[in-house]
């Protein structure tokens, strides 16, 4: 009598401890989990975010991802040489077979980020997960940075803003660049670009995790021909260009 | 010679005159505009929402600018975004019922008291006083204190600051503290 009720025991105490692996708060699952970080963790290397640009589906004459970081970041959509652009749209064609490529040019968020190598106060810097930043309490506005970019992908902010967007601060004397929209990113959502380039349905964009094997960037990569832009100087960029 | 120097001297004499009765009558009408408020003045505190700061009112009144920083830094680099100490959370509680922000009139939450204390902020440079529009969900906009998330409960005594004060400077905000904790 004894024995059978050690058995139910036991039986009970593996169902409600594998019933607590599942759920850990309620509303809150381990799938979930694996995918997203929790606000209080701090980025690890663990992941290096990437994204993949496949200019034969980049359509020429497409502005959306352009106009989506404008609007998550709340810029002002200007094209002057003042004007901040963390993106830009630019038109390759090959003069001889007169083929036109389309492809988005942002910041590259390298491995080796020359921006950060000569920042004099160590406002340029690197997070752990690979995104490239500019600490804006720390920022001079010197712009070394920005002669040091090879993609030319930094904008200085060279008067007063009054419309900037709460989750991302930006203001005058200060150094700004493509961020990956780290305020999305970091609640597991992928950036603006990349979900404004697949609602109109170019899904030439591609945002993910180059560390992890099993990611679709990682795979894409993995049998898909891909280039970096400018190779030659080995700053192994975290964007590439597929096609050109 | 002697009778335009004693000339001039009157005339002096007048207008002095003149010049200390406009500025006894401007004493007096401005002594009766501040009256209703004491003989202090006295920053506009508008209340937030909630019922309570995320701290005790003394010790966020000397120390929030602390948080504030040590709580920048984390989420700047290392991509931290709990809510408890974060600017934004500030400013959602705290933007005015009036104008929707901390920072657009002399009576918003932060510039009436920088204001009095005299102190310059420049977060509003970058920062927007305004907090986001109400399109994110629902369980992102209850206070820290009525929802708080699992780690943001357990803050240590020293609220995870770990940061020097001159002694005095320790001395007063610990007389503050306790004041605040006794009433």
């Amino acid at each position: 009598m004894s024995e059978v009720d050690q058995d139910r025991r036991k039986f009970i105490g593996t169902g409600a401890a594998a019933l607590a692996g599942i759920t850990i708060v309620p509303g809150v699952m381990l799938y979930d989990v694996a995918h997203g970080r929790a606000p209080e963790e701090a980025v690890t290397n663990k992941i290096r975010w990437g994204m993949l640009v496949d200019t034969t589906k980049c359509a020429t004459g497409c502005n959306d991802c352009v106009t989506a970081c404008n609007k998550e970041n709340g810029l002002s959509g200007g094209t002057k040489e003042t004007d901040s652009q963390w993106i830009r749209k630019v038109e390759l064609k090959d003069l001889r077979g007169g083929l036109i490529h389309s492809l988005p040019m942002m910041c590259q968020h390298c491995e080796e980020p020359p921006c950060v190598d000569v920042c004099p106060t160590g406002a340029s810097f690197k997070r752990a997960d690979g995104i490239v930043l500019v600490d804006r309490h720390i920022c001079i506005g010197c712009r070394y940075c920005m002669m040091a970019c090879p993609y030319k992908a930094r904008s200085f902010v060279h008067e007063e803003l009054t419309t900037q967007v709460p989750d991302v601060p930006r203001g005058k004397g200060c150094v700004e660049s493509c961020t990956f929209c780290v305020q999305r990113v970091d609640k597991g959502q992928t950036t603006a670009c990349v979900e404004a380039c697949s609602n109109a349905g170019h899904n030439a964009l591609l945002f993910g995790d180059l560390n992890d094997a099993n990611s679709e960037i990682s795979k894409r990569i993995a049998t898909v021909a891909t280039k970096e832009v400018r190779a030659d100087l080995g700053l192994n960029t975290g964007v590439r260009y597929q096609g050109i | 010679m002697t009778s335009l120097t004693k000339l001039l001297t009157w005339k002096l004499g007048v207008v002095i005159g003149a010049l200390l009765m406009v500025s006894a009558v401007a004493i007096a009408s401005s002594d009766d505009d501040e009256a209703p408020s004491g003989r202090t003045p006295k920053p506009v505190i508008e209340h937030g929402k909630g019922d309570k700061c995320v701290e005790d009112e003394a010790y966020m009144r000397r120390n929030h600018m602390k948080l504030l920083m040590h709580q920048r830094d984390n989420t700047v680099h290392n991509g931290i975004r709990t809510t408890k100490y974060s600017l934004k959370q500030c400013i959602d509680c705290h933007a005015s019922q009036k104008t929707g922000s901390v920072i657009a009139s002399d009576e918003n939450f932060c510039v009436s008291c920088h204001t009095y204390a005299a102190v310059k902020i420049d977060c509003f440079e970058c920062h927007s006083g305004k907090p986001k529009a109400a399109a994110a969900p629902a369980a992102a906009y209850f206070h820290p204190i009525v929802a708080p998330s699992a780690k943001d409960n357990q803050a240590p005594a020293n609220h995870g600051l770990v940061f020097g004060t001159r002694p005095q400077m320790a001395a007063g905000s610990v007389g503050i503290t306790s004041a605040g904790a006794s009433k």
